[in-house]
């Protein structure tokens, strides 16, 4: 049972601007169904550029509930100047706190009325694309949104991140990359913690390839496939083509432009050489 | 908390009041070591034995097959690596994708040690394909794990086959039966089953004290060493007011398993049909026809299990959900994932597990209470307002 101050239960049981603005000036809509928590944050300005109304509308826990219905008040009258440096921690302090391993909820709101900031700034157009590379594949979260919370809220372990952003919170392949951003952000090179980053092997006998080849799909590509309901086996290995074949249910996940096909080939490029190529073998056999 | 209506049955039960009365006297006055040389502990000794002949009661096997341990996952943990060390030269570990963390922890952790896992996949409805299973062992295999019956779902394996499959192939087989001891009857004796685990505080006893059934013949390796208790299988002072305790759980399980499969059934399916009647987009997850029959596990779309539990324990009403956030981790339950539900229905799922001491007033009050707390979560929600 979490461990929720009566400012998350009062927000959660009475949630305050529940709804959509009609004719809103900017809307910021973060997380997804399959990511277990969504938030659509709508605002209007008053001809001096305040905001005068602001509603929500949030699909997910209390903690996320509550901390859109605190959002709410905390921008409404502030300028859209001031509501931009609303942090995540002033969300996460109205409330009085939330659990360490809620956190994430109060950056959703964050990246929300950002979000709608943005919109409102480019006149209609929904933000830019995410920037950046994709660390966590299983919640989709880039290395800049890995550096921004370790950074605006002085993070030190990848537990933290996780508690923050998510990332690392599916299969945990990507321990060892936000391991890395943490200790580049952070500045101190902790020399014990060896993460997990590709050493390219130069000339590899068959032998050895095939053995990588195994090793990197049961330590780095598995779990993570299997996090998605699917899994993966080794078919073969002909000089450098690799065949595979998925089970179960990989698709309709969150990897949405990613397919399992491109991880695979681009996690067995980093750890064993550049010139694989991955082919699907069909699921013939399930008749 | 005096007023709670407690459906949550599946996590843990109540200590049955007679359960209590039976175990006291051996937290307070007679608190002998049964291993000594004296009345005083030896007389504690003919307690754990009528103990180990009450359990064996109800699970149909005889008495001296009974290995008393700390909990369910202890007993699974034990029999698959127990086996495992009898058999060094056989690397490979089936089971299924569903099974409790307290079998898929330690099969994990082998993998990480160059044992093969097979883990087997599931269909919507959450039942294995035997054929698949049948194909998948081979000479390498050391043991097939699968549980008796799935403690999220409710689902109902079927076992016996499965032993007997096993049994053709000369493989062990263990089955975690956790979640099965105490809801539908189970006999041992007429069954090809090697090893079976079960937790007492699932049936109306204490916490901390659990099973591992151990057919006769079948070889295991003593995993936890020190004295010589449990027939030099476990060492450790025993739990003895757990061991008593768990004795005449399963005696009154055994009095109660038509009532369980009668009236707590209808309770069940009372509730299943009017959440079903009263809720829009909501489904049931899990094979309804092979299913314990307390437990009932329901998805309702484009809401998020925590924020209905949170609701719903305003009322007092105690339930569990597969959502992420109640999982303590950041994905929905792997259980229902294996079995395909999607993301926006394993998020919004409830379980709730019923127990003799349900009435139909808590159904009842159940049912009335939910509708109101689903459509105000659907009115906060972005994904319910687009459709
Ligand atoms: C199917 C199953 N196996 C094992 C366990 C673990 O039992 P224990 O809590 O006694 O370790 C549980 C309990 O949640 C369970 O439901």
């Amino acid at each position: 049972m979490w461990d929720y101050t009566d400012k998350v239960m009062d927000h959660f049981t009475n949630p305050r601007n529940v709804g959509k603005i009609d004719d809103y000036d900017g809307i910021g809509e973060v997380g997804s169904l399959a990511c277990g928590d969504a938030l659509t944050l709508t605002f209007k300005l008053d001809n001096k550029g305040r905001i005068t109304d602001a509603k929500f509308q949030t699909f997910g826990c209390a903690s996320a509930i509550a901390s859109s219905s605190v959002l709410t008040e905390i921008i409404k009258g502030m300028t859209i100047e001031e509501a931009e440096k609303v942090t995540n921690q002033q969300i996460a302090d109205k409330l009085g706190g939330l659990p360490e391993q809620k956190m994430h909820c109060s950056v959703m709101g964050q990246e929300a009325l950002e979000a709608a900031i943005a919109y409102y700034r480019n006149k209609g157009k929904t933000a830019p694309h995410k920037e950046g590379k994709i660390v966590c594949t299983c919640f989709g979260v880039t290395d800049l949104e890995i550096r921004r919370v370790i950074q605006e809220n002085d993070l030190t372990t990848v537990e933290q991140v996780t508690n923050f952003c998510k990332a690392g919170g599916g299969c945990g392949g990507c321990h060892g990359e936000i391991e890395h951003i943490l200790q580049d952000v952070q500045g101190k090179k902790n020399n014990q913690q060896t993460p997990v980053t590709a050493v390219r092997h130069k000339k590899l006998s068959n032998i050895q390839k095939i053995q990588l080849i195994q090793e990197t799909i049961r330590e780095q590509i598995r779990p993570v496939i299997r996090s998605h309901g699917g899994d993966l086996e080794l078919v073969d290995v002909e000089g450098s083509k690799v065949i595979v074949a998925l089970r179960g249910m990989c698709a309709s996940c969150k990897m949405a432009d990613v397919t399992m096909k491109d991880l695979v080939q681009a996690k067995l490029r980093e750890f064993v050489t550049e010139d694989l190529v991955v082919e699907e073998q069909k699921d013939t056999a399930q008749l | 908390m005096n007023s709670v209506i407690y459906m949550d049955n599946n996590a843990t039960t109540r200590v049955d009041p007679e359960v209590l009365q039976e175990m006291m006297p051996y937290l307070s006055d007679y608190y002998g070591n049964p291993s000594s040389m004296h009345t005083f502990g030896g007389q504690v000794g003919g307690k754990i034995r009528k103990a180990r002949q009450q359990v064996a009661a109800l699970l149909g096997c005889e008495p001296d097959e009974i290995i008393f341990t700390s909990c369910g996952t202890e007993s699974n943990n034990a029999a698959i690596l127990g086996t495992l060390s009898i058999v060094p030269h056989k690397r490979t570990v089936i089971t299924t994708r569903v099974e409790h963390p307290a079998v898929l922890s330690p099969c994990r952790s082998l993998e990480q040690h160059g044992y093969r896992i097979v883990e087997l996949s599931v269909d919507k409805q959450g039942v294995l394909d035997l054929a698949e299973l049948e194909s998948a062992i081979t000479e390498d295999t050391a043991i097939v794990s699968v549980m008796y019956a799935n403690n999220e779902t409710g689902v109902i394996f079927p076992i016996e086959k499965i032993a007997s499959m096993c049994k053709a192939k000369g493989v062990t087989f263990h089955t975690d039966a956790v979640q099965a001891a105490g809801k539908i009857p189970l006999n041992l004796k007429l069954s090809n089953i090697d090893m079976l685990s079960l937790s007492g505080h699932k049936l109306h006893a204490p916490k901390g004290i659990g099973v591992l059934y151990v057919r006769r013949g079948t070889r295991l390796s003593p995993y936890l060493l020190g004295g010589h208790q449990e027939n030099n299988r476990r060492g450790g002072t025993e739990n003895v007011p757990g061991i008593i305790a768990l004795g005449k759980a399963c005696e009154i399980a055994m009095r109660y398993l038509d009532d369980e499969n009668t009236r707590v059934r209808a309770l069940r399916d009372k509730l299943e049909a009017q959440i079903l009647a009263t809720c829009t987009d909501c489904m049931v997850n899990g094979d309804a026809d092979n299913r314990l029959p307390n437990t009932l596990n329901i998805s309702f779309e484009y809401i998020e299990g925590e924020s209905i539990l949170m609701m719903m324990d305003r009322f007092g009403i105690c339930a569990s959900s597969g959502s992420a956030c109640t999982s303590g981790s950041l994905e929905p339950s792997h259980v229902l994932r294996a079995m395909g539900v999607p993301f926006t229905a394993a998020h919004g799922s409830i379980r709730f597990s019923l127990s003799r001491y349900n009435t139909e007033q808590e159904v009842d009050y159940v049912a009335e209470k939910l509708p109101p707390i689903i459509n105000r979560l659907r009115e906060l929600s972005p994904f319910a307002a687009k459709k």
